[in-house]
């Protein structure tokens, strides 16, 4: 049960929370190749370190926020808003 | 009676009363049901899960393998419960399990003449061919394990969370010295034990004192203390789970507590090993510090002539405490070249018999084979194992998360000067793991057949998979692999541990979340109202709605055929609540729902409304409702009813995380308000009749209107899901009831979802989910036209340029006519050439009985289906074959002259 903090109500269980798969994702535009869209809609990167994550909190304030995530150590390096760039996470 | 004169914990003054396959006994308050067996001379508790060998009580804690009970009966029956983990208390009831008629006679105990089929590995070799499945039901009967309670348990159970700067698992020694420690500097500090009492190992070593810890630990304010509760998971972020037995009366009966510590401190001690030969599993084989547990603990002197073997230096206490409570000891040490060969001895051990040929006769055998740290919450929380060889264990090495081990589960075991011998010589059943009855000659089964990774060991032999997790059996499994392939156990290593330490009970892990708490159900505001008239309830997306209105003697069936007959010839009510309801606010929420929606809504004109697809990013239907537009910046979106929230959470998602630009609100709006749909030829005089402000004559199909009705602030769209004039009067909720007795008193027939499942599908209106699935595109069921109309982007509308939308062979949904009987929803449109199995042409959607045709008539989708009317198909379902006509959907009132009326 990992700890997530979120930004408008505090750490609180990952009960509460929903995931939202890996973050900036880029939606290609109208004219996109067929490539791109298949990448666009199924390919996601599966690193062992540290992932980018869209986060709801469902039972709580029901906003979107990202989170930076090491698959490996589980530790949560960021927690971040959805406009925000993703952070330089060494 | 072995129960001594004086000694131990227990309180001698009072009896405690129980019985134990059918026999009365009486214990004391103190004893555990191992403990009180015991004292009344009870050795033989059950019978071993494969190969149905007699078994006893082996232990006196959570790594007992063999004494496994059943307690209570019927609906409050506990299974597979640790003889040595039940608090003994007045009127408890144990049985045993696995044994049949009893454990003395036990008729499976067949299986251990054919145990030779029975070894590593046997599932696998024997049950290949035809299927598993003609032999499970037999193989599980035979080879189960206590008894599944019968009917729902009456018993509550609740959840509790708990966060604290320090957790202490375990009471022993170590686990009170380290949460006083803790509690010294001054954070909170929980302490959790699995025991009824704290202490651990000093609750049968008396010398060791730890009451004066115990009191300084209750007396401080900072520190809480929960004793019958198991830490049985470790988990990411310092989470622990654990699980508390409740002994009030009336409360709950157990309470799952989700806890979460700055540092977890474990304190979970150490497990004695069983020594490996032969006959090792015979009642009255016993670990031997249990013995000294339940003379110095229980006042129980398990045997009086006793053998002890062992390889290590803990048994000098345990000799000692024996022969001070007058029983006669024998000492067998591995390390001065002498071993127990076999216990001897069907129902009971009668004698040891030694490496050099001597027999000694005794009624307990004592083994220790070593001590194994109780280090499996450090391995779930992530740190990392190394053998330690001057204590032949493994112990905690690299943590992962903020938690310390101390104690005996750091490896702190005192000067064992042990000497391994994995496996004893000599010939006969060896256990390893008593639990799942796995033998030394399993082990080395899986070893010939290569199957020597510590995981495909696990696997292949069970070796660890019982109801005890190999608490006592893991390092031995694994030290005797590591021998016979030449690697060190360290080299081996050990699988992974997993929660739960010991068995949950379902009950507790569901909590209070069981039943209607688990899945609440919605009813109508005018549920009471829809009663009285008669309705046949069914669950439809977790609300409850009205099938339809049987009169007396009428069939639900027959009365949905009037009820969809009374809506073609004159005015039918439905309440349509349910439907999804959302407002979409704000200066952008015409482009939000261009982007939203197939259909396009920035084009729309307050007052005005129009269908509108939703698709998912991969082209795929996955809802579809009307929006109306209430003003320049504001939308009422109406989805189906199954998808209100799961719709408004998809517009939230998008907005918050995609178009953050986007000056637009999500409000939903369902519950807030009740429909009630007014249809048939009649609708419009009805609605006149109960009386409106609002102009009827000037309001066409799929205008909008507000005002009142039968005096009552409405919001009335004229949109038809039954192919006739329609009127979909919302009005708050409050009102819902009121409104329904209106129109009930002005004629209106009430019908149910199933008469409007029959009037839609006679208008060829699709039903998302059920004529669409999970390849559905719009175009397959004939509604690509407003995307030509279209110039903007949209979800989904990318993947509908893929070649594989333009394929000319795909699913598209028709009318299906069969030549006479009802088609079957899920009945086959077979390829050409009828093959039965063979390739499907598709499959029928939705089939009713027209009551305004007076025949059957069914969608479905189906291969070029549009390109196909008139062509005669075969279908099949369940071995009947039947023709239809591919057909238009449409059955009814093809032109709309009804609909607009
Ligand atoms: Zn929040």
């Amino acid at each position: 049960m990992l700890l997530i903090h979120c930004p408008h109500c505090g750490p609180r269980d990952e009960g509460e929370f929903t995931c939202g798969g890996e973050s900036h994702i880029q939606r290609p535009a109208l004219s996109a190749s067929a490539e791109d869209w298949a990448e666009y809609l199924f390919l996601r990167h599966n690193p062992a370190g540290v992932t980018y994550e869209r986060w709801r909190h469902t039972f709580g304030c029901e906003r979107w926020f990202n989170v930076a995530r090491c698959t490996v150590s589980h530790r949560i390096e960021a927690v971040y808003a959805m406009t925000e760039a993703k952070p330089d996470i060494a | 009676m072995t129960r001594l004169p004086t000694g131990g914990l227990i309180d001698r003054s009072k009896a405690v009363r129980f019985r134990f396959n059918g026999r009365d006994y009486a214990g004391h308050p103190g004893d555990t049901l191992a403990s009180a067996l015991l004292a009344n001379g009870v050795r033989l508790i059950g019978r071993s899960f494969k190969y149905h060998r007699p078994r006893g009580i082996m232990a006196a804690g959570a790594e007992e393998a063999n004494a496994l009970v059943q307690l209570g009966s019927g609906s409050s029956a506990e299974p597979n419960l640790k003889a040595t983990q039940v608090p003994l208390r007045d009127g408890l009831e144990a049985t045993s399990v696995n044994c049949w008629p009893g454990p003395r006679f036990d008729l499976r105990g067949i299986n251990q003449l054919a145990s030779p089929l029975l070894i590593a590995g046997f599932y696998y070799k024997t049950f290949m061919w035809p299927s598993w499945h003609l032999f499970e039901g037999p193989i599980r009967r035979a080879a189960g394990l206590g008894l599944a309670p019968e009917g729902p348990d009456p018993d509550r159970y609740v959840h509790a969370h708990a966060r604290h700067d320090v957790i202490v698992v375990g009471g022993g020694p170590a686990g009170l010295a380290a949460a006083h420690d803790a509690a010294l500097a001054g954070g909170s500090v929980l302490l959790v034990e699995s025991d009824f009492e704290l202490g651990g190992s000093a609750l049968w070593r008396p010398e060791v004192e730890v009451a004066p810890a115990i009191a300084a630990l209750r007396a401080m304010a900072n520190v809480t203390i929960l004793t019958r509760t198991e830490v049985f998971g470790y988990y990411d972020h310092n989470s622990l789970a654990a699980v508390e037995t409740v002994m009030a009366g009336d409360g709950p009966r157990q309470r799952l507590w989700k806890l979460r510590a700055g540092k977890v401190i474990i304190a979970t001690g150490a497990i004695e090993r069983p020594l490996v030969f032969a006959g090792n599993d015979r009642p009255g084989v016993m670990l031997a510090s249990a013995a000294q547990a339940y003379v110095q603990r229980y006042g129980v002197l398990p045997g009086h002539r006793i053998v002890i073997a062992t390889n290590n230096d803990s048994t000098k206490e345990v000799a000692s405490v024996l022969t001070a409570a007058g029983a006669s000891v024998d000492v067998v040490d591995s390390r001065r070249g002498l071993s127990v060969t076999h216990a001897k001895g069907a129902l009971g051990v009668k004698a040891a018999r030694l490496s050099d040929g001597r027999t000694l006769p005794c009624d307990l055998l004592l083994m220790s084979g070593g001590w194994s740290p109780v280090v499996h919450l450090f391995s779930q929380s992530g740190g990392s194992l190394r053998y330690d060889d001057t204590i032949a264990a493994f112990v905690p090495a690299v943590a992962r998360q903020p938690v310390e081990c101390v104690g005996g589960a750091a490896g702190d075991l005192g000067d064992l000067n042990i000497e391994p011998e994995w496996e004893t010589p000599g010939s006969g059943k060896k256990f390893v793991d008593f639990a799942n009855d796995v033998t030394a000659r399993d082990i080395a089964i899986a070893a010939s057949e290569n199957y020597r990774s510590v995981e495909h060991l696990k696997r292949y032999t069970t070796l660890g998979m019982g109801s005890d997790q190999g608490k006592t059996s893991n390092v031995n499994g694994l030290a005797l692999m590591g021998e016979l392939t030449g690697r060190a156990p360290g080299n081996v290593g050990t699988t992974k541990f997993r929660p739960p330490y010991n068995p949950v009970t379902f009950g507790a892990l569901a909590g209070p979340l069981v039943g209607t708490l688990h899945t609440p159900i919605k009813c109508l505001p005018a549920h009471a109202w829809h009663a009285e008239q008669g309705a046949v309830f069914e669950e439809h997306g977790r609300w409850i709605r009205p099938t339809a209105y049987p009169r007396s003697g009428e069939s639900w069936e027959a009365a949905a055929q009037r009820e969809a007959l009374e809506a073609r010839t004159s005015a039918v009510l439905f309440d349509g609540s349910p439907l999804g309801k959302i407002e979409v606010c704000g200066p952008d929420a015409a482009v939000f729902l261009d982007r939203i929606y197939v259909g396009t809504a920035s084009t729309l004109k307050p007052g005005r409304s129009r269908y509108g697809l939703m698709l998912s990013e991969h082209g795929v239907i996955v809802d579809d409702g009307i929006f109306v537009r209430l003003a320049e910046d504001r939308f009422l979106v109406h989805t189906t009813s199954g998808g209100a929230d799961r719709i408004a959470l998809a517009m939230e998602e998008w907005l918050q995380c995609e178009w953050t630009d986007l000056r637009v609100a999500i409000l939903p709006a369902t519950s807030q308000w009740a429909v009630m749909t007014v249809s048939g030829p009649g609708a419009r005089q009805m609605i006149a009749d109960v009386g409106t402000d609002i102009d009827l004559a000037d309001f066409p199909h799929m205008a909008f209107r507000e005002g009142t009705v039968a005096g009552f602030a409405a919001r009335v769209l004229r949109a038809s899901f039954t192919g006739e004039a329609s009127y979909e009067i919302s009005v708050a909720a409050r009102h819902a009831t009121a409104l329904a007795q209106r129109f009930g008193r002005a004629g209106a027939v009430p019908i149910g979802v199933e008469a409007l499942n029959i009037l839609r599908t006679e208008k060829g209106y699709l039903h998302i989910g059920v004529d669409t699935d999970g390849t559905t595109l719009p175009d397959d069921v004939g509604m690509a036209g407003p995307i030509a109309k279209k110039a903007s982007d949209f979800v989904g509308r990318r993947s509908l340029l893929r070649d594989d939308a333009a394929r000319e062979d795909r699913l598209q949904l028709v009318g299906l006519l069969s030549d006479g009987p009802m088609l079957t929803v899920g009945s086959q449109v077979l390829a050409p050439g009828g093959t039965v199995p063979g390739p499907s042409d598709g499959h029928v959607t939705s089939a009713v009985f027209s009551p305004t045709l007076g025949r059957p008539i069914a969608m479905g989708l189906v291969r070029r289906g549009r390109s196909r009317k008139g062509e005669v198909v075969e279908l099949y379902d369940m071995g009947t074959r039947l023709k239809a006509t591919i057909v238009d959907p449409v059955f009814v009132d093809k032109a709309g002259e009804k609909l607009n009326g």
